[in-house]
This record gives structure tokens, C-alpha cells and sequence, in this order.
């Protein structure tokens, strides 16, 4: 039996969102993977409940199943136990593209209502006030994963009115429009944050908050949102991380 | 007997002109960085530089005021956070301006498959709905002539030089890369000329999982450049330098720290 924990709080609140992204990868999933917060959740999935999942890295590794977790998605440790190693062209064309692999997971520095995400730039394009790394695998991940898990902390500067750039689609302008742009995947199904889990609407596929992570109220997550937050009417708890999810997680870390 | 094995000083100055459109590439792993500094002592000015993720590589060539524009998908620094020396010519034009053309990764793949294919542009589903096709015009919408589905187009990339780092070439200048591949195939078949350095030559190659080979006569210029990689890395000779890779970014967060680190390492 698993042990839990005290309600005292015995995580940080990155630990708590990067337990709950782990648990949203079901056994033998094929999961696009990228570097940091995604890829600590699924090589702590692949330890716990999910040792079946196939873990995918853009570098052309599918299949990899790292020692100690790679510091970027190109590291020798995930070339070395993988599957397969593809070219890169083949990564996006054969695999990506063609919708083979079930769940994407992305971050970003901005996300808006329908969970489209910009990871290019702050302030005007041309005469930017932080200029950020750009699109990378993301857009086409967006685009043709099954469907899409976003993590990123929760905060006014992430959770905006208005995009300054979208860089990857998510449910565009809500309701239909992800479909009608022609785009294959489901797109995002959760947002998961430091502080909660947010889902869309089924209908109008607004972001709304489903829980609340232990020891967070409702307002704090309204207050740290850049729009009018939409609230289901019974907002749960997530569960508590337990300690097998803690200790493996912190082992993962502390190589 | 290989006649194509020659110094880096020499394969560069032989096919890298001021002006030039330029790929050195390697997808984390086999990072051209001795070819790149080697560019940077012969002064070249006013390159466009193409790599799909720009690396630090392209942070030292921006920084050193070699580029006037960058093609590029992803201008991160790996695992550790941003590239100050490329976001300083973006957003303060130092040392020059730096012009963008912005693709994604799945784009910049295309472009290159074209490339290596002769075509004068690739196909994906890509880019739809995206702010990226506003400030990009090398993205454009098609459609497919068989289905009416709405695609996008993407066109060729056709650099004037193709540099890459593998682990071998044989005595006859045959190339062997192993472990993640990228898009170094498409890279030196799409460029218009191109210099492979290699980590050793060898008698005979050993056949390895996943190998890529690039025919003799489809490479310019060999140089054999043992470490040529660091601080990426060549599968089977050396692990990627993480701790570099962290350091890096203090030493590029300032300009002055930025051109004494160069002129120690790289200039001297």
C-alpha cells in the first residue's frame, strides 16, 4: 500500500505539478517529450505507473528510456537505450506528422483562455521587450500529438487576455475552430499548474479550473489569472503526492 | 588515398566568403564548434547563418558580429535557458543587426529535405493558425492537387557552404556518423559545398546501429579535428559538457565578459 502523506504539506509546488503530469500518462502511451518539467513527469511515470510508455524526444530517439535524466533532448543517455534512433526529418514526417504518437507535453512563457501558447516573443515582434527561444518541435506537436498536456506555472505574466504571439494552437478561438483550421490532434486536454488543473469546456473549450492542488484556495488561483477564471462548479483537491511518487521523484532529481 | 583531407584553416578560407549563406549543423549532438571558431578568427562578415537550433555555437558567431541573419526554429541554450548574445543583436542590434526568419522545427526539416532533394520546396501540415506565417514569408499555403486538403509550403534550403562534425572517414574521405543524426545528411547533400570534420580517420569502417555514410564525392573538404564537437559531443568519444553549457551563460549574459572569454578561448 502506498503511504500517504501528512496533510502538512510535505512538497513543493513543483513537485506537486510535476506528480500530477506523471499521472496523466497512462500505461504504454507513446509520449512526445520535452526537456524539464515534461520529461522529469514522464521518466517519473515510466518509474511508477506507467513502465510501458514509450517516451519520444524530438532528437530522434523513440523509445529511450535514460539512466539519469538528460539535461537536454539530445543527450547521449537517450540515444543509447532507445528503441530507434531516427533522423530528424523522419522524427517530424513519419512520426509526428503522420499521428503516431498519443500525448504531447508543452510548457510556455504565455498561455490565453483556449490554451494556445506563445513561446516566441514579449512585446511587439519587431521591437521585442524579451525575445524568447521560439516554436522549436511545439507548433506541430500542438498541431498532431493525440492529444496535448501543457505544464507551466501559474501566474498574471503566464495566464493572459492576449497573446503577444501564438506560436502553437490550441483551441484557437474555442468551440469548433481547432477542427475547422484542420488541425488532427484533440488538442490541449489539461493545463496543469502549480497551483491547480484547468480542463476546457467541452463546448466552448474555455480553460476551466477542475481542482485545486492541496492547501490552495479558488481566489488564489483567480487572482494569479490574467482573465475572468471560469470554475467548475465542484472544484476538487488533486491528490496528494505520495511518498513513493516523492521519493522516486527526488531521486530523479538529485542525480 | 583521401585528397580531400586538408586543415581547417585551409577548408575554411577555401569555401567560407563574406557574404555566404551558411549551415553548420548538428541536432545537439556533433556541433561543429572548431569549424565555427575558425570562421570567427578568419573574421567572415555578414553570413546568414542556418541551423534549425541556433546553440551556443551561433551565440559566439552572433555575438562575434559574423552573422547579418539568422534562419533558425528553436534559439534556445538546451536545458539551461536563453541565448544572450543572440537575444542582445535581437533586441539591442549588438554588435550589428541580426535579421530573423523564423521557422519551427517540423518546417526547418522540410526546407532541408527539399534542399537535399533538388525541389524547390517541401509539404507539411504545419504553421495553421499560428502567428508565424505574419512574420515569416518563407511560409505560404498550398493546396494538395490530388485531395484539395490545405497544406503548407516551405521552400528549399540550399546553403552556399554545409559544415558538419561526424566520428570517421575512411582513407578514400568517406564519412561515418553514428548516434542522433539530425539533419546532417540533408545538410551536406543540400549545400552547395561542404566540409565534414571528423574526430579520426580509420582504415575500414566498423558498422554501427543507425549509421549515416556520406559518399567521398559528396564532401569538399575532410578535416580531421579530434574534440572538434565541444562542448556537444561525439557518440562513442565524449559526453556532452552539461557544465559548460550552464557556465555559458553567465559568461554570454555580459558583453565584456562575452569578449574576454572569446579572445582567451577562441582568438588566441
Amino acid at each position: 500500500m502506498t503511504q500517504l502523506l501528512d496533510p502538512t504539506l510535505d512538497h513543493t509546488s513543483d513537485e506537486i505539478m510535476t506528480v500530477e503530469a506523471s499521472r496523466a500518462l497512462s500505461n504504454g502511451t507513446v509520449c512526445f517529450v520535452g526537456i524539464g518539467l515534461p520529461s522529469t513527469a514522464a521518466n517519473l511515470a515510466r518509474r511508477l505507473h506507467a513502465p510501458d510508455c514509450v517516451l519520444v524526444y524530438e532528437s530522434g530517439c523513440i523509445g529511450a528510456k535514460p539512466t539519469v535524466l538528460p539535461n537536454s533532448i539530445g543527450d547521449g543517455v537517450l540515444a543509447e537505450h532507445a528503441d530507434v534512433l531516427v533522423s530528424v526529418p523522419e522524427m517530424f514526417s513519419y512520426w509526428l506528422q503522420a499521428g503516431r504518437i498519443d500525448v504531447g507535453f508543452l510548457g510556455a512563457a504565455q498561455i490565453d483562455r483556449y490554451a494556445n501558447l506563445n513561446t516566441t516573443v514579449i512585446g511587439d515582434y519587431d521591437d521585442p521587450t524579451v525575445r524568447l527561444p521560439g516554436a522549436g518541435g511545439a507548433p506541430e506537436i500542438a498541431a498532431s500529438c493525440g492529444e496535448v498536456i501543457i505544464t507551466l506555472r501559474h501566474s498574471k505574466r503566464t495566464f493572459v487576455e492576449h497573446l503577444d504571439f501564438i506560436t502553437s494552437v490550441g483551441h484557437a478561438e474555442g468551440g469548433d475552430h481547432r477542427q475547422r483550421l484542420g488541425l488532427r490532434g484533440r488538442g490541449p486536454t489539461a493545463v496543469i499548474t502549480d497551483l491547480g488543473v484547468l480542463r476546457p469546456d467541452p463546448t466552448t473549450k474555455e480553460l476551466t479550473l477542475v481542482s485545486t492542488h492541496p492547501g490552495v484556495d479558488v481566489d488564489q488561483v483567480r487572482d494569479a489569472t490574467g482573465w475572468d477564471l471560469r470554475v467548475a462548479d465542484d472544484v476538487s483537491v488533486t491528490a496528494t503526492p505520495t511518498r513513493s511518487e516523492l521519493d522516486v521523484l527526488r531521486a530523479l532529481k538529485s542525480v | 588515398m583521401v585528397d580531400n583531407v586538408r586543415t581547417l584553416e585551409d577548408a575554411i578560407s577555401a569555401h567560407v566568403r563574406d557574404g555566404d549563406e551558411v549551415a553548420l549543423e548538428g541536432f545537439t549532438h556533433l556541433i561543429p564548434f572548431a569549424a565555427a571558431h575558425e570562421i570567427i578568427r578568419q573574421g567572415r562578415r555578414d553570413l546568414t547563418l542556418v541551423r534549425m537550433t541556433p546553440d551556443i555555437i551561433y551565440d559566439q558567431m552572433i555575438g562575434a558580429g559574423c552573422a547579418k541573419k539568422l534562419i533558425f526554429s528553436w534559439g534556445g541554450n538546451p536545458g539551461v535557458g536563453s541565448l544572450h548574445r543572440m537575444r542582445d543583436a535581437v533586441q539591442d542590434a549588438w554588435p550589428r543587426p541580426l535579421q530573423l526568419e523564423e521557422h519551427s522545427h517540423a518546417g526547418m526539416a522540410t526546407r532541408w529535405q527539399a534542399g537535399a532533394s533538388g525541389l524547390p520546396f517541401g509539404t507539411l501540415r504545419g504553421y495553421v493558425g499560428t502567428s508565424l506565417p505574419d512574420h515569416t514569408d518563407t511560409i505560404a499555403a498550398i493546396e494538395c492537387p490530388f485531395t484539395g486538403e490545405k497544406l503548407t509550403a516551405v521552400p528549399a534550403l540550399n546553403p552556399d557552404v554545409g559544415i558538419i562534425h561526424a566520428q570517421q572517414a575512411d582513407r578514400d574521405g568517406n564519412v561515418m556518423l553514428w548516434g542522433i543524426t539530425g539533419v546532417q545528411k540533408e545538410c551536406v547533400l543540400a549545400s552547395r559545398r561542404s566540409i565534414v570534420t571528423v574526430e579520426e580517420i580509420v582504415d575500414a569502417f566498423t558498422p554501427h546501429v543507425n549509421a549515416v555514410i556520406l559518399p567521398a564525392w559528396v564532401i569538399d573538404s575532410v578535416v580531421v579535428c579530434p574534440g572538434g564537437a565541444h562542448p556537444s559531443y561525439a557518440h562513442d568519444y565524449s559526453s556532452r559538457d552539461n557544465d559548460f553549457y550552464a557556465a555559458w551563460d553567465p559568461i554570454a549574459r555580459d558583453r565584456d565578459t562575452f569578449n574576454s572569454w572569446m579572445q582567451e578561448h577562441v582568438m588566441s
